[in-house]
């Protein structure tokens, strides 16, 4: 759901998706992309805290994804992919 | 004379022969650099950790010494009766007058001939481009799925899955278990790539074997294992052996690993480098946000200053200061005029007291006035029995006329 100021254009907070369910990937490259805005140019105050606080959502998203995470393993058997437990 | 003869023959010390021996043996190139086949006997390996055996064919034996600094690079120890190759010097062991090989490398016999082989594929499959540069395809930077083919027994699989799960526990592993040695390891392999591919479309593959002899490894110098990793879409890793076994799978694959371990880290970013990364863009963006906030800040209090200086209290206030200003001046002006004023007065005061008719009445003239303050200058202004006023200077009196003519 995006929602925009229409007097100012600014974005706020509830335009973003929503983090649960992303992967690690694309939670990551958010979190370069807003750093990367944030370091680059001036933006209206309200924008840049939405963005920080995007940022450290992620960020926290993404520490728990590899503090979590479990390997999941697979094997081939015949033409299937089935769980196995090596 | 015959004993004259047999005397003038010069006479050796075993030293100096067996000297002698050594030399014509160091001259002879051939004893230098040699390879001798044979099987081995009297196996023997003491705790100087130098190997002791014999080599013996049908007819013949051969003393062998190998050091423990030549023995200790053998990936597994000869026993007696196993057939082999051994590479090394001729030289003679003083002490006991016995020449022996003084070997450096021992391998299994055939595997000389198996290498013949591998170089001849090697340059055949190199002249067909199959190694080339441009083949290798990037490793993804977070492989989603990794694809393993390896033995569903062996060390490799385990040690792979324990990097795994300490590097990148993040992605999802499928194995296509094969056999990885003897016959029907190459069509294994083979398949394993395949279905892979078609199944799983992982991001990567890794093929992997623990160490083992040239032997052992051989399938990973198959001609049809080295196609099916040319022809897989996803790119693989090889990591077969240990460091020092090159296989033809590892001149095809995208990228070497030294090791099954290796491959699995190759393959993947580490856990401790992507937390540290979290830390590094954590930090970057607290200092990019307190920096907007600052500037933003210094603009406030740019624009801030210039509305004080613009406002109307600092009209009226820099306006109430100049009408200080003009008041004090008003009043400075004041008092010089009310000095002058003051002075011009004081003159008059002393013109006029020069006027006074009283004083001249102090100084004993009067004046006569009649009726209502007609001052009389002459006498041709009263009669007799006129009553004139007489002015002197502490009163008035009245006098009667007498005679008015007799002036």
């Amino acid at each position: 759901m995006t929602k925009s100021n229409p007097m100012t254009g600014e974005t706020t907070a509830e335009s973003f998706p929503p983090i649960q369910g992303m992967t690690y990937e694309q939670a990551f490259s958010e979190l370069e992309a807003i750093v990367a805005a944030l370091e680059s140019n001036e933006r209206a105050l309200a924008e840049g805290m939405a963005l920080y606080q995007r940022g450290q959502e992620l960020a926290k998203y993404c520490a728990q994804q590899l503090d979590e995470a479990e390997l999941k393993v697979q094997k081939i058997a015949g033409d299937e992919i089935v769980n196995a437990d090596f | 004379m015959m004993q004259l003869g047999l005397f003038s023959q010069p006479i050796w010390s075993v030293t100096e022969i067996t000297q002698y021996l050594r030399e014509l043996f160091a001259e002879d190139q051939q004893l230098q650099d040699v390879w001798v086949q044979g099987e081995i006997s009297n196996f023997s390996r003491p705790s100087s950790g130098h190997l002791y055996f014999t080599l013996k064919d049908a007819g013949c034996a051969l003393r062998c010494v190998m050091w423990r600094t030549a023995a200790m690079r053998l990936n597994q120890l000869p026993r007696d009766g196993e057939a082999v190759e051994v590479h090394g010097k001729i030289d003679i062991y003083e002490a006991q007058g016995q020449y022996q090989l003084y070997a450096d490398l021992l391998r299994p016999f055939g595997e000389g001939a198996l290498y013949q082989e591998f170089m001849r594929l090697k340059s055949r499959l190199e002249a067909e481009g199959l190694f080339s540069e441009e083949r290798k395809r990037a490793l993804p930077r977070w492989p989603r799925r990794i694809g393993v083919v390896t033995s569903p027994t062996g060390a490799a699989l385990r040690d792979i899955l324990n990097t795994l799960r300490r590097r990148y526990p993040l992605v999802e592993v499928v194995v296509a278990p094969t056999a990885v040695q003897g016959e029907e390891a190459p069509p294994g392999i083979v398949a394993a790539l395949e279905a892979l591919n078609r199944l799983a479309q992982p991001d990567v593959i890794l093929l992997a074997r623990g160490g083992g002899s040239m032997e052992d490894l051989w399938a990973f110098n198959d001609e049809r294992v080295a196609r099916a990793i040319a022809a897989s879409q996803a790119p693989v890793v090889s990591g077969v052996g240990h460091e020092t076994d090159f296989t033809i799978a590892d001149f095809v694959s995208d990228l070497r690993a030294p090791t099954p371990t290796a491959s699995a880290e190759l393959a993947t970013p580490n856990r401790q480098d992507l937390l540290d990364s979290l830390v590094d863009l954590s930090g970057r963006q607290v200092r990019a946000i307190n920096a907007s906030l600052t500037g933003l800040r210094l603009q406030f209090q740019r624009l801030s200053n210039r509305l004080t200086f613009l406002s109307p209290q600092t009209r009226i206030r820099s306006d109430r200061q100049r009408l200080d200003e003009y008041a004090y001046r008003l009043q400075l002006s004041c008092q010089h005029h009310l000095q002058l004023q003051r002075t011009s007065l004081h003159n008059l005061e002393g013109q006029l007291h020069t006027l006074n008719p009283t004083a001249v009445l102090q100084r004993g003239y009067s004046i006569v006035s009649k009726g209502e303050g007609r001052v009389v200058r002459s006498t041709s202004q009263v009669q007799a029995n006129d009553i004139l006023n007489v002015q002197v200077s502490d009163g008035i009196f009245n006098v009667e006329v007498r005679n008015p003519d007799s002036g």
